[in-house]
């Protein structure tokens, strides 16, 4: 089966290994990942002013791009590219006089009406595969790690969009639970890791991710589980520095989801690219022996 | 210091300036505080966000310029979806930005950024961090 599917400009370059995993794993379940054509940055955040239409062309122009090639569904990895993609499309379903200027303003692109839907792979890998053609297909279980899921702000809110109800983290324990792997209650996982601040005020993101870091820590986690790159980024890149300024105690390494995925079903490692993680991720999973001792 | 209420405080039209940006009526809000206390970025905050909207409510310009408060917003939603009186707070602070941002005023320097850091920064956070602080 082949599904339409954007992966936006994180996952090219210093999220690679979102990707990468994600492509291999879904192969492995008989599902090919198939780029929609000509796709552009989806703007990252979803404009909150009302009368900011500018911004919401980049992602409505993404989605014409799969009606124009006849797809219905879009599969999206990035928390940030899966939140923008899908509030633009419900303003285009919802909103007829927003909807009928952007469809004026981009006179060269056909009409839309909000006809795709927009779906994030752990709905999808649930709704169109299920766990028990998961749990089939994995060769290394992830057992004895202790892992914590890490949401973060985008995949739940607003609620119209949320990949399910607010305060459930159903999806992404049933698919690490699928795996193998022990999932630990983590009151953190929906806190907000601090997001671009990282850009205009360091401290503040770094404090709001040392919480987090730092909650794992007391959860007694192995690892975190998360699905955004600017997440990872913020609770993974940094924690040397933040051990030194004792603002948290103890490193935590983060994986993708994908990434745990293409551990479990036996890939070979380069698949998953952990040279983008941080040295603790790879450690970790060499110790448990899950991947090679090479 | 208490500050006395009197017309010259109070802009009716910067209140409607604020509803026209955010589409939010921030007069329904009775100031329960359930916002600052959702909010990740309170420690570094100058003002709490409670008293960011008590502000907004009565329409004191001055008394919001140049607070933090609304710059460290990250966006994340929390108060939005926690707001017992429904009022989308993320938005408020999001046109509390754009009415500095649309003087043409940027809040951070793209151009000043080390390119060290701008080498190690995802993408994302560089579009997104942009789309909020610089106009």
């Amino acid at each position: 089966m082949k599904i339409n599917y954007y992966p936006g400009c994180t996952l090219k370059t210093k999220a690679k290994n979102l990707e990468n995993a994600a492509i291999s794993s879904m192969q492995i379940l008989g599902i090919e990942m198939e780029e929609i054509e000509r796709w552009n940055c989806c703007g990252a955040v979803y404009s909150l002013t009302d009368d900011d239409l500018i911004h919401q062309v980049a992602p409505v122009r993404n989605l014409i791009r799969v009606k124009e090639q006849g797809g219905d569904k879009l599969i999206t990895i990035c928390s940030m590219c899966y939140n923008t993609l899908a509030r633009a499309n419900l303003l285009m379903q919802q909103d007829k006089e927003k909807r009928d200027t952007i469809n004026r303003f981009m006179d060269e692109e056909i009409d839309y009406f909000g006809e795709v839907q927009v779906i994030h792979l752990l709905n999808f890998l649930r709704d169109a595969i299920g766990w028990k053609k998961i749990r089939e297909k994995v060769k290394v279980p992830l057992a004895d790690l202790k892992i914590a899921v890490y949401y973060g702000c985008t995949l739940q809110r607003p609620p119209e969009v949320g990949i399910e109800p607010i305060g459930s983290y159903e999806l992404m324990t049933e698919l690490l639970e699928s795996l193998g792997a022990t999932v630990v209650d983590f009151p953190a996982a929906a806190y907000c890791c601090g997001s671009y601040q990282v850009v205009g005020n360091e401290g503040a993101a770094q404090n709001a991710a040392s919480i987090i870091l730092d909650t794992a820590r007391v959860a007694g986690v192995d690892a975190l589980g998360t699905t955004c790159p600017l997440c990872e980024f913020n609770l993974a890149k940094n924690q040397d520095a933040l051990i030194q300024e004792q603002k948290i105690f103890k490193k935590i390494p983060t994986f993708y989801f994908t990434q745990l995925m293409a551990v479990a079903f036996g890939l070979e490692s380069r698949t998953c690219l952990f040279e983008l993680n941080d040295p603790a991720s790879v450690d970790l999973l060499t110790s448990k022996k899950y991947i090679g001792l090479t | 210091m208490p500050t006395l209420l009197t017309s010259k405080i109070i802009k009716e039209e910067f209140v409607e300036k604020i509803s026209e940006l955010s589409g939010q009526d921030v007069h329904i809000c009775m100031q329960c505080g359930t916002c600052s206390g959702s909010c990740p970025m309170w420690e570094e905050a100058d003002f709490s966000i409670r008293k960011i909207m008590h502000f907004a409510k009565f329409g004191m310009e001055e008394k919001l310029e140049n607070l933090n408060t609304y710059w460290l917003c990250a966006s994340c939603h929390t108060c939005t979806v926690r707001c017992p009186r429904g009022i989308d707070i993320a938005r408020v602070m999001e046109a509390l930005r754009q009415l500095t941002l649309r003087k043409n005023i940027n809040f951070i320097e793209p151009s000043k950024i080390p390119s060290e850091k701008i080498k190690e920064y995802p993408q994302i956070a560089m579009v997104a961090g942009f789309r909020k602080l610089t106009s």
